[in-house]
């Protein structure tokens, strides 16, 4: 009896310190390099084929730059989980470059982060600085909007019933601007064409977005496009219903070859190369970066087979508008799907107008409600 | 140990009187086979990352570094097993009444909720640091409030329709977080969070602050105090008792005049308490306001914390720290090996299968060092 504990009690502190050691020495290696750590942290599975993919092959790019080791963590959730990830890279692998990428990580948390490491650089997608935040913090984020606007009139020259479908998250500005520019896309083509909405109620509820899909595609609807953190259900789904769709995210084609027309891809890898080329040269970052095909933040994916000459000629001529930035999708006369007038004739909303990012309309043509 | 150790101690026990050794051999059964079950999901594990290809060592050495090597670990560590206190309580206290209640995640979304709602209304109080205190009080008694208020459903409904109290303590979930969801984006939002739904942020002032000295959150004080308070009440006390013969024979609690109908709801509010109060200090500790991020899944995961307690409260404590520290390593794994997310759910998973497997040893240790030389 006094033999087995002191026994087993010396085993276990040997294996211990011995785990230690090798984690002292694995943490050390890292640092030996002197390589600029930046870390990447996604709320959603990195192989989501959606959000978080997207900002996880922004990462693969920032892999491929010389100096540079990525960190990742995925499923992290917006509480005070992500606080403690942050603190265990820069404490445990000594990041100094964050890039926290879910929309819930900023406010508070990201905030709270910035004032406690003043030396650590904090980049957040999708949150808005502002001059009296920490000046190592910052938000980046892209006008997606903009490439909705181009699937709109791909979808519009696609469908035969002139009825679009959209599953949707939540009534939120983002959510909206992108159902908004969809809709104004297709009704270049035909003034008379729907896009019904059906919001599932939360960024990943795969069972509702599949029910949300069948349903459209029970009402005739033949193009479906969404805004939903995974889209490769809807996709799937719509697939199989034999319907169009158009992907969000990332390029979803090989998910639907048969349906998928175009899609709303983000190209974060530009926006992170440039951070970290920046932090490598020395130079202070930006703390507000947006922009949206001009800049380089989101692209489209390529056409599918399918689509014909003529809606292609539509699509890239206001492309090419876009690129130049001289052209507004959300210009007056607008009216919202209650009849009232939200964009007077003669009035246009450019772009980088914060009246945007407070949407809280559906425009006039969208089946649904806020 | 050995088989020749253990035939060693039984010889040694066997000289002494007979109900000690039964209380030895319910000891080593309580210790022994949750240590055991513990080694074999750590091996099952070792198993799975050379599967995954990753090097077992490097991820035991990782895990340890993540959850206990280092100060910043522990506390690490500290901070990812306090709502696991409470949730675990949520899910123990009722199932040692006999009931099996897994409504802590919506309990604790009200409760939070309610938090949120009480604090807002008394912005105005922070001011002076006595009326702060007696804010935050009120507070986290409205959080404990309406998750106790909650849990009761499924307690009065299992005492007096004959309702399964898993399954609509599970649907109650559902529906409070429908309900948060629903008044967070609705009438209960603040104009001003746009793209992130949430109820108006509370005043700095009412935030509840660290345990002094450590960067954990009090919440891991309320968990403890509360997890000691309720081994002594189901240990040591006549509600603790009653718990206990219903939990066995609810016949025999109605015929020795225990007053089953009361001890259930009692229970039942007490769990809801402890998952509001959960709820509570998310938001009051952490969050700053109500939102969909309260359904973070803690409440689920008391249920892992409370089945591996065996729905001991002391034992609680031992058990979330375990998992808190397996959550804490999560990180370094996916960051150094590369391995996602899902890893430390395999190894969760594994620790809870391992430990239900255990459990069908029970008893049997007990007897076999009673039997001996008896």
């Amino acid at each position: 009896m006094s033999l087995g504990p002191s026994f087993s009690r010396r085993t276990l502190l040997g294996m211990a310190s011995g785990a230690a050691a090798g984690a002292l020495a694995f943490s050390q290696r890292a640092r030996a390099a002197g390589a600029l750590e930046v870390g990447f942290l996604y709320v959603g599975s990195r192989d989501d084929y959606g959000y978080n993919q997207a900002h996880a092959e922004g990462a693969a790019a920032v892999k491929k730059m010389a100096g540079v080791k990525v960190l990742e963590e995925e499923r992290v959730p917006e509480t005070v989980d992500v606080v403690k990830s942050m603190d265990s890279m820069i404490e445990l692998d000594g990041a100094s470059l964050l890039f926290p990428t879910s929309f819930g990580y900023y406010n508070p948390f990201v905030l709270q982060e910035a004032k406690k490491y003043s030396k650590v650089q904090f980049r957040h997608c999708g949150g808005l600085w502002v001059e009296k935040d920490p000046k190592n913090a910052g938000s980046y984020f892209g006008y997606i909007d903009e490439c909705q606007y181009l699937s709109g009139i791909v979808a519009g020259h696609m469908s035969k019933t002139k009825k679009l479908g959209f599953v949707a998250a939540k009534p939120i500005p983002q959510v909206l601007r992108n159902i908004n520019a969809f809709t104004l896309g297709a009704q270049l083509v035909d003034p008379s064409i729907t896009t019904t909405v059906i919001f599932t109620g939360d960024w990943s509820m795969p069972v509702k977005e599949a029910e949300a899909t069948n349903a459209l595609a029970d009402q005739g609807i033949d193009v479906v496009t969404c805004h939903v953190d995974g889209p490769k259900v809807t996709i799937q789904t719509a697939e199989s219903r034999g319907i169009y769709t158009c992907g969000y995210h990332v390029d979803q084609a090989k998910l639907a070859p048969k349906g998928y027309l175009t899609g709303a891809e983000w190209n974060w890898a530009t926006v992170y190369q440039n951070f970290v080329a920046e932090m490598q040269a020395g130079k202070p970052l930006p703390n507000f970066v947006r922009g949206g095909l001009r800049e380089g933040i989101v692209k489209t994916s390529p056409y599918g087979a399918m689509v014909p000459a003529a809606a292609r000629a539509q699509t890239d001529a206001v492309k090419a508008k876009l690129v130049a930035g001289d052209y507004v999708i959300f210009k007056g006369p607008v009216a919202d799907n209650t009849g009232k007038q939200v964009i007077p004739p003669g009035t246009s909303h450019g772009q980088t107008d914060i009246w945007l990012e407070k949407m809280d309309w559906l425009a006039s043509g969208v089946v649904g409600k806020t | 140990m050995p088989a020749g150790m253990m035939s060693a101690l039984a010889l040694r026990l066997g000289a002494w009187p007979r109900a000690r050794r039964r209380v030895i051999g319910r000891l080593a059964e309580a210790w022994l086979l949750p240590i055991l079950a513990l080694g074999a999901a750590l091996l099952l594990f070792g198993g799975f990352v050379a599967a995954s290809g990753a090097d077992p060592a490097d991820a035991a050495a990782l895990i340890w570094r993540g959850a206990f090597g280092t100060w910043f670990s522990w506390q690490n560590t500290l901070q990812k097993a306090s709502p696991l206190l409470l949730t675990g309580l949520a899910m123990a206290l009722p199932a040692r009444a006999g009931l099996m209640v897994i409504g802590g995640e919506g309990a604790l979304v009200l409760g939070g909720l309610a938090c949120a709602v009480i604090g807002a209304s008394l912005a105005g109080w922070g001011e002076s640091a006595s009326a702060a205190l007696f804010a935050q009080a009120t507070m986290l008694a409205g959080g404990m409030a309406a998750g106790a208020l909650w849990l009761m459903i499924p307690g009065a409904l299992r005492q007096w329709r004959g309702v399964n109290e898993t399954i609509s303590s599970l649907l109650l979930n559902t529906i409070a977080i429908a309900v948060m969801n629903q008044l967070v984006e609705g009438p209960l939002r603040d104009p001003a969070s746009l793209n992130k739904p949430s109820t108006p942020p509370l005043s700095p002032a009412l935030m509840l602050g660290h345990v002094p000295g450590l960067s954990v959150h009090v919440g891991l004080a309320f968990g403890l105090v509360l997890c000691l308070g309720a081994g002594v009440l189901m240990q040591h006390t006549r509600f603790g008792f009653s718990a206990g013969v219903n939990s066995g024979n609810p016949r025999a609690a109605l015929m020795v005049g225990i007053g089953v109908g009361r001890l259930v709801l009692i229970a039942c509010a007490l769990a809801g308490a402890c998952a509001g109060l959960a709820g509570a200090v998310e938001v009051a500790a952490v969050q700053g306001s109500a939102t969909a991020s309260l359904a973070a899944g803690y409440g689920y995961s008391g249920i892992l914390v409370a089945f591996l307690a065996r729905h001991n409260p002391f034992a609680i404590i031992p058990v979330a720290i375990l998992l808190g520290g397996i959550e804490a390593s999560d990180g370094l794994l996916q960051r150094h090996l590369d391995l996602p997310d899902a890893t430390v759910a395999v190894l969760q998973g594994f620790v809870f299968v391992a430990v239900l497997a255990a459990e069908t040893f029970s008893g049997r240790l007990s007897q076999w060092f009673g039997a001996r030389h008896g």
